[in-house]
C-alpha cells in the first residue's frame, strides 16, 4: 500500500508544478520506487508539459473519475525513468468536474498500484486545492521567499491542519544565497520560525530549471545542477535518510567572499 | 542604528521589513481579524467608554499585534490607545 502525498501552496507560480516532477522523478529514479505523478489542476493542466509527456495524453483524470475509461488506460508510462507514470488533468473541463469523493476513491485506486502518489494541487484554497487534498496521507507545502508567498503558505498550514493533516512538509523554493547574503532576502530561519513547521528542503535559484524545463526533463536528474542536487537531497528525506541541508555554502559567505567584501568588491554569487 | 548611518548604510535590511510586514499580516489572518471587525468593536468601545468619559474618537486607536507572554512565546493581543478628554461623573469615581 503506497502513500499519497498533495504538493501545495496557495499562491500561484512559487513552484509546485516543478516540485511536484523533481520528487516523483528522483523518487523512481534513485528510490526505485513505482512512482505516479497526478495532475490535479483540471483546466490548467501543466505537469505534464513539464515532465515532457504532453504529446502522449488520450485519457486524462476526468475519464477516469467518470468511468469513460479504465485507471490503466489514463496512465502514461515515462519511457526515460522506470517506474514513472503521469496521471494527466483534462485541459478543457474546469475543477467542478470531480469531485473529492472522486479524487479520493482514485487515490485509493492508485495507492494499490504504487508506492508513492504525489498529487500537484493548483493554486487557490477552492474546490480545485479541496479535490487535490481530499485524498492525501500528507502533504508537502511550497513557498517562495516572499511576503505573499508565505502568507499564503500560512493559510494553507492552517487548513491542512484544520482538515487533520498531521505536520505538513515545506519546501523553501528559489531561495538566493546572494540575495539572503545581502540582507534582502528572508533566510530558511525566518520562515521556518514564522510557519513553524518542519523543513523538507531548500532549492536554490537555478537557471538549469528553467533549461531542464524547455526541455521537458526533470532537473533532478541533472547531476551538475544546483537545483537538482537539492531535489535528490529532498528525496533522500522523502526515503528516510538524514540528509543535512545544503545551506551552508550556498547560503553563508566563503572564505574569499569576505575577503573580496573586506577590499569592496562585489561578493561573488 | 545611527552609528550604520554614519557609515552610510541602511539601518533596516528589507528582509527584516519583509519579515515585520509578514508577522502583522498573519497576527490578522491567523486570528481570523478583518478590519471591519475591528472597526465594529472599536464603535462599541467608543459607545460603552463615553458613558464614563469624554473620548478622542478620532485619535482612538485599536490594532492586532502580538506581545511577548513568555520568552519565546508571543501571544496575539488586541492594544487600544484610548486618547481622554474628558472624564464625566467625577463625584461617582
Amino acid at each position: 500500500m503506497g502513500e499519497v502525498i498533495v504538493i501545495t501552496s496557495g499562491k500561484g507560480g512559487v513552484g509546485k508544478t516543478t516540485t511536484t516532477a523533481n520528487l516523483g522523478t528522483g523518487l523512481a529514479l534513485y528510490g526505485n520506487k513505482k512512482v505516479v505523478l497526478v495532475d490535479a489542476d483540471i483546466g490548467l493542466r501543466n505537469l505534464d508539459v513539464v515532465m515532457g509527456l504532453e504529446n502522449r495524453i488520450v485519457y486524462d483524470l476526468v475519464d477516469v473519475a467518470n468511468g469513460m475509461c479504465r485507471l490503466k488506460q489514463a496512465l502514461i508510462k515515462d519511457k526515460r525513468f522506470e517506474n514513472l507514470y503521469l496521471m494527466p488533468a483534462a485541459q478543457t473541463k474546469d475543477k467542478t468536474a470531480v469531485t473529492p469523493e472522486q479524487m479520493k476513491k482514485l487515490c485509493e485506486d492508485l495507492k494499490q498500484e504504487f508506492d508513492y502518489v504525489l498529487v500537484d494541487s493548483p493554486a487557490g484554497i477552492e474546490q480545485g486545492f479541496k479535490n487535490a487534498v481530499a485524498g492525501a496521507d500528507k502533504a508537502i507545502i511550497v513557498t517562495t521567499p516572499e511576503v505573499s508567498a508565505v502568507r499564503d503558505a500560512d493559510r494553507i498550514v492552517g487548513l491542512l491542519e484544520a482538515s487533520g493533516f498531521e505536520e505538513p512538509k515545506l519546501v523553501i523554493n528559489r531561495l538566493r544565497p546572494d540575495m539572503v547574503r545581502r540582507g534582502d532576502m528572508m533566510d530558511i530561519d525566518d520562515m521556518i520560525d514564522i510557519l513553524a513547521i518542519e523543513l523538507l528542503g531548500v532549492v536554490p535559484e537555478d537557471e538549469k530549471i528553467v533549461i531542464s524545463t524547455n526541455r521537458g526533463e526533470p532537473a533532478v536528474a541533472d547531476e551538475s545542477s544546483k537545483a537538482g542536487k537539492a531535489y535528490r537531497n529532498m528525496v533522500s528525506r522523502l526515503l528516510g535518510q538524514d540528509v543535512p541541508l545544503m545551506t551552508m555554502e550556498n547560503v553563508e559567505p566563503s572564505f574569499f567572499d569576505k575577503l573580496r567584501m573586506f577590499f569592496g568588491l562585489k561578493a561573488r554569487t | 542604528m545611527d552609528f550604520l548611518k554614519i557609515f552610510g548604510r541602511e539601518s533596516v535590511a528589507s528582509k527584516d521589513i519583509a519579515k515585520e510586514r509578514l508577522r502583522l499580516i498573519l497576527v490578522h489572518d491567523r486570528a481570523n481579524v478583518s478590519p471591519k471587525f475591528l472597526e465594529m468593536i472599536k464603535s462599541q468601545l467608543i459607545d460603552m467608554i463615553s458613558n464614563y468619559m469624554e473620548i478622542d474618537e478620532d485619535g482612538l486607536e485599536l490594532k492586532m499585534t502580538r506581545i511577548d507572554k513568555d520568552k519565546n512565546v508571543t501571544v496575539p493581543a488586541l492594544v487600544a490607545n484610548i486618547p481622554i478628554k474628558k472624564v464625566k461623573h467625577l463625584s461617582r469615581i
